[in-house]
């Protein structure tokens, strides 16, 4: 029979090796671990670095077009850098003195809907209308004007300036929302859009589905 | 035939859809008192409410207006009407006149959303009405003084 001091010791080395096997084997096992990925709110599908790099040269092309459509008078004019929306095919400070206002609704006699009707008026210079005619609310005022097209494509990656959580939102919003397709539709004294609507959409799913990429200035 | 409910009292007005509200005021209900500045809302002596609400009569197709709670300066007579009306007198607010009903309009909603405006709200709110007999510190007055009636 052992002795008691030697027994002790040999339960303790044991519990030792016990202890370092695990950390090896752990230490082994680290890179074969699937790693947890963080879902990219807004992200795309396919991860950037998967998309080569002709992929990407389209998608910045894609950005391009929409940029067109997204500076011109009928969008800029509601996305301008202060809080008086712009009009006209010049983007002159509105009329009236119109505002912004807290919700983008204009403010006490001024309000958007007060003039801006369900639909548009028909008549040079008269004017145009949708159920919800409004800018974008204080909080989140979605500055077009003077962007430059990486600068507005970075912006449109970011949730805080678009307020969508999603790609898909911001397709849905280009592709339903009454605000974005009225735009589109010619009317007397303001200048049309330099694509359609469909064609709009197009290349901005196509910028989205090859990456998003950031135009290089 | 459209049904305009004008000053609290309904009225079939035999005219087209697509009427500006301010002809059938003036023309079919004999309202003169709301004016044609410009045509085109850019003047603000047109202005009624629909509503609560500060619109252009001019460019305001019955359509628009049918169905729709309207009142003139005739029929401005709530308190804030009457706070108005005797600012107004009191300050002597008037040269010529035109501008004036669509002026007290679009200080009557000033005064129901903000009881105390300050000069800034003031010219936030009226910016949008023209007086080409340049009466605006009488305006502003007006509404000061109006603003501070018990």
């Amino acid at each position: 029979m052992e002795p008691t001091s030697t027994k002790n010791k040999i339960t303790a080395r044991t519990f030792i090796y016990v202890l370092l096997a695990i950390g090896f084997i752990t230490a082994v096992a680290q890179p074969f671990q699937k790693k947890q990925t963080v879902k990219k709110v807004g992200a795309t599908s396919k991860p950037e670095s998967a998309t080569n790099s002709k992929t990407l040269e389209e998608s910045k092309q894609a950005f391009l077009k929409a940029y067109t459509v997204f500076m011109s008078p009928r969008c800029m004019n509601c996305h301008p850098t202060g809080d008086v929306p712009l009009q006209g095919d010049d983007s002159h400070l509105h009329a009236q003195g119109v505002q912004r206002g807290p919700e983008g609704k204009g403010i006490f006699a001024l309000k958007c809907k007060n003039c801006h009707q369900d639909a548009n008026l028909a008549g040079a210079n008269m004017p145009p209308g949708t159920p919800d005619w409004s800018m974008p609310p204080m909080k989140h005022r979605m500055v077009f004007q003077g962007m430059s097209p990486k600068q507005l494509a970075l912006h449109f990656k970011d949730n805080n300036f678009t307020g969508f959580k999603t790609f898909n939102q911001m397709i849905h919003h280009v592709e339903t929302e009454p605000l974005v397709i009225n735009s589109f539709i010619p009317l007397e004294g303001r200048s049309k859009i330099p694509m359609s609507h469909e064609e709009f959409v197009k290349v901005v799913k196509e910028w989205i589905a090859k990456g998003a990429a950031v135009p290089d200035k | 035939m459209a049904t305009l409910k004008v000053n609290g009292k309904t009225h079939e007005v035999d005219a087209p859809d697509d009427m500006p509200l301010l002809w059938a005021l003036r023309e079919n209900l004999e309202l003169t008192g709301t004016k044609f500045g410009c045509g085109v809302a850019q003047c603000g002596a047109c202005t009624v409410h629909m509503n609560g609400e500060a619109v252009r009569s001019c460019v305001t197709p019955l359509s628009r207006a049918a169905g729709k709670n309207i009142v003139t300066i005739e029929g401005l007579d709530d308190v804030i009407g009457r706070r108005l009306q005797a600012a107004w007198i009191q300050e002597e607010v008037p040269q010529c006149g035109y501008c004036q009903s669509g002026q007290i309009m679009a200080a009557h909603v000033l005064l129901k959303e903000k009881q105390n405006p300050s000069d800034k709200d003031i010219d936030d709110c009226m910016t949008g009405n023209i007086c080409r007999c340049g009466t605006y510190q009488r305006i502003r007055k007006a509404i000061h003084v109006a603003a501070a009636m018990k």
